[in-house]
């Protein structure tokens, strides 16, 4: 096995465990957990290629995994906001027991 | 392959494992901050030490703080009386299972073809803020509009407010 098929195998571990996280937990903020991991196995399969790509020296695969890292910084920010203000309004963080649109 | 790539995929391995499916959500936190240092240390690995010293900086010294601090805010540290997983969890199982095999599968059947070695590449990070400044300059204006609007809107999305008062 290649050391590229390796990491590739190790970012779609990493993917499937965090949609699992996503799909299986009822916890809004663990499902984000889950959504953080899958957007690092997508940087960790762009970093590789860009490693073991024909082309390193124009970093693409590193820009576009920097990029990646910055609007997951910022998506993890809001996303997190909204989880206390619907537990300042719904006293939960149970994703079930969201399911009304009304307050 | 190296001995130190097995080593560090494990550890990511396990975090994320842990991560996922441990009870309390404080432990989840702690284990997704060891998935996440599995990860910049692959990153490392891969000769990419910008990508893998801004991992370390932005996930565990900002996301994984921001989580706990989310987590302490919601009272999420207490474990629910009526379990942590969503009723139809095996669904959930299945369909990562599912896309582990897809994933996995088109990995094998393409190794052949995937390149044996490369050179080391060398790329310094005078490089990086060189092409972030010159090719990538526009990118790099966009994102730093997305950071700060993404950052006043979490603030004011949280903000606390009731009949008109803050």
């Amino acid at each position: 096995m290649t050391p590229l098929a390796g990491y590739l195998l190790v970012a779609a571990l990493l993917f499937a465990i965090g949609l699992a996280g996503a799909l299986v937990r009822r916890n809004a903020i663990l499902v984000l957990i889950g959504i953080e991991l899958m957007l690092n196995s997508a940087n960790l399969n762009f970093i590789a290629f860009w490693r073991y790509g024909p082309h390193p020296e124009v970093l693409t695969g590193m820009m576009f995994a920097i990029f990646s890292i910055a609007v997951a910084a910022a998506e993890a920010a809001v996303g997190l906001g909204l989880v206390i203000a619907i537990y300042r309004h719904a006293q939960t963080t149970d994703l079930d027991k969201m399911n009304r649109m009304k307050g | 392959m190296s001995f130190a790539f097995y080593i560090v995929s494990v550890l990511a391995v396990g975090g994320a494992l842990a991560a996922v499916l441990l009870k309390n959500t404080v432990h989840c936190a702690l284990a997704l901050t060891v998935a996440l240092a599995g990860l910049a240390l692959l990153f490392l690995n891969l000769d990419a030490q910008f990508a893998g010293f801004a991992q370390i900086l932005v996930y565990i010294g900002a996301v994984a703080i921001l989580i706990v601090f989310a987590i302490l805010l919601t009272r999420g540290s207490e474990v629910p009386k009526d379990g942590v997983y969503s009723p139809n969890w095996a669904i959930g199982i299945v369909i990562a299972a599912a896309v582990f095999s897809v994933l996995g599968w088109a990995v094998l059947q393409s190794a052949w073809i995937l390149p044996h070695d490369a050179v080391v590449p060398a790329v310094t990070v005078h490089d990086i803020g060189v092409a972030l400044v010159g090719r990538y300059v526009l990118p790099l204006e966009i994102v730093a509009l997305l950071l700060t609007a993404a950052t006043i809107g979490a603030v004011i999305v949280a903000m606390h407010e009731k009949d008109g008062a803050q």
